[in-house]
């Protein structure tokens, strides 16, 4: 047993070769080890004091989202909210305001809950994510990372360093929302991210839309709209492909058949906030509160 | 199992607290039974209700679910923090006069997270507050009461 606070990346990358894990708001790891669902690992490593992954940073390439920055600061960072504001909506979503001080996004998409909120709109805005090992480092597309519930492509002695996301075109946007029982303390019953990028004319250029908690994992979906008006055919269009292409679970918060049928409206939402925003309309983050999506007050 | 213990030192509410811990135990237990600070309080012990908020470097913390040596180094704020000169805070003043102690219970927690709002947006609107309170259950009041003193304190 052993209980490490690390001060840099390769303090925490050399206890996890020692066989540690990394701790990062505990969110997921200590509430689940309360829960009884796992019992807390025997090494543990907080990573929450590295200043490296505490950092956003923005080049002409793009931006690289260090994966200890927490949700609290997502949802409000100028950068993410101007440029990504999908993953502004979705880290706006997360808990309540204590869940987003402590939980970070490299524990939620490292967790690989298929619920997880911040998976869908890093997957439309394929994010690239950096692990970190004794041994070196390598990128992957987020794609390639969730590989089942809870289970990823990163072996228990990589640590994920950052998130990076290219410079977005021009006249593009991105937005996530979710359906939900309650405002806060809630996971998705069913949730969508959609990026839309818009030629001069205002047809589609190009579109990326990805399903939350209707899979074993958060998945893209693929829907043929290119060189469409982004008008109510495209979106009914939307609505179809993310109700077939869903692979969705019955359990105590929705059954397989609601699942279906809502994550086809979620979808649809998600297109056209990300289309409207696409085309210059102020959409505020979080776009559930701003246009009344899941539940009310 | 066996729980390693850990040597930490607590800041709780300015003042240091040398501690030797298990590093499984959570800062709600240590605060309450080693700090001898019982303002705080254990409603679900699961995350989900927020009579357990404490501020860690003033920011708002779930302490049930939280591990204590994760605070080391850390400023930890509990209800009894609020009072300075034997002088009830602003906010505790208000929930009382505007009748948003019922039982209690959830108020400790509830001033914690509605500290921690007005310092991050002092002049938040209701549907704010609703949201910067999201993560507290009251049982009793019904929350309007509540919601009207932190409105007071603005
Ligand atoms: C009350 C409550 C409400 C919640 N609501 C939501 C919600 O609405 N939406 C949502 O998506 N989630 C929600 N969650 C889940 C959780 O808060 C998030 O997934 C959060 O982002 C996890 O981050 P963390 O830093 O706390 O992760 P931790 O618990 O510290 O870590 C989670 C896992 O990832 C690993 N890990 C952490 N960081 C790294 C890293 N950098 N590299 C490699 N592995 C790493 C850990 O070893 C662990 O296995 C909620 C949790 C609670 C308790
Ligand atoms: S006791 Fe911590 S959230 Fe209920
Ligand atoms: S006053 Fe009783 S739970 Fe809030």
């Amino acid at each position: 047993m052993s209980f490490l606070i690390a001060r840099s990346i390769d303090d925490a990358v050399a206890a996890m070769a020692q066989g540690a894990r990394p701790v990062a708001g505990g969110s997921d790891l200590v509430v689940g080890a309360r829960h009884g669902v796992d019992s807390l690992p025997d090494d543990l490593v907080a990573i929450d004091r590295i200043r490296e992954l505490a950092q956003i940073e923005v080049n002409t390439d793009g931006c690289a989202i260090g994966a200890g920055v927490t949700h609290a600061r997502l949802m409000v960072d100028e950068t993410i909210v101007r440029r990504y504001p999908g993953l502004a909506d979705a880290a706006a979503l997360v808990g309540s305001p204590a869940t987003r001080n402590v939980g970070t996004v490299g524990g939620n998409i490292m967790n690989g809950s298929p619920a997880m909120d911040t998976g869908a709109p890093l997957l439309v805005l394929e994010a690239t994510v950096e692990l970190r090992s004794e041994v070196g480092t390598r990128t992957l597309p987020i794609a390639g990372l969730w590989t089942g519930p809870r289970h990823t492509a990163a072996s228990a002695t990589e640590l994920c360093t950052s998130i990076f996301l290219s410079t977005p075109r021009d006249r593009s946007s991105s937005a996530y929302v979710r359906l939900e029982y309650r405002r806060a303390m809630e996971i998705a019953v069913v949730g969508a991210a959609a990026s839309v990028q818009l030629n001069d004319d205002g047809t589609i250029a190009a579109t990326k839309i990805a399903l939350t908690a209707v899979a074993p994992t958060v998945v893209a979906i693929s829907v043929d709209l290119i060189g469409r008006p982004a008008d109510e055919q495209a979106l009914a269009m939307v609505a179809a492909a993310a109700s077939d292409q869903a692979t969705p679970i019955s359990d105590l918060r929705a059954s397989d058949h609601y699942r279906r049928h809502t994550i086809g409206v979620m979808a649809k939402r998600a297109f056209d906030a990300a289309a409207r925003r696409a085309q210059g309309e102020h959409i505020a983050v979080p776009v559930n509160r701003t246009l009344g999506i899941g539940a009310s007050s | 199992m066996s729980d390693s213990v850990v040597a930490v030192n607590l800041r709780v509410n300015g003042t240091e607290y040398p501690l030797a811990i298990a590093m499984s135990r959570n800062l709600l237990g240590v605060l309450r039974n080693e700090v001898g600070l019982t303002g705080t309080k254990e409603g679900c012990d699961d995350c989900e209700c927020g009579a357990c908020m404490v501020l860690l470097d003033g920011q708002p913390v779930n302490s049930c679910s939280y591990l204590a040596v994760q605070a080391q180094g850390r400023q930890v704020t509990t209800v009894e923090g609020l009072v300075v000169d034997d002088k009830l805070h602003d906010l505790q003043r208000n929930i009382l006069e505007a009748g948003g102690v019922q039982c209690g219970f959830c108020t400790p927690g509830m001033l914690m997270s509605a500290c921690a709002l007005l310092e991050r947006n002092p002049t938040p609107t209701r549907e704010e507050i609703q949201l910067g309170i999201s993560g507290n259950l009251c049982r009793c009041t019904g929350y309007a009461r509540i919601i009207d003193a932190i409105e007071r304190s603005i």
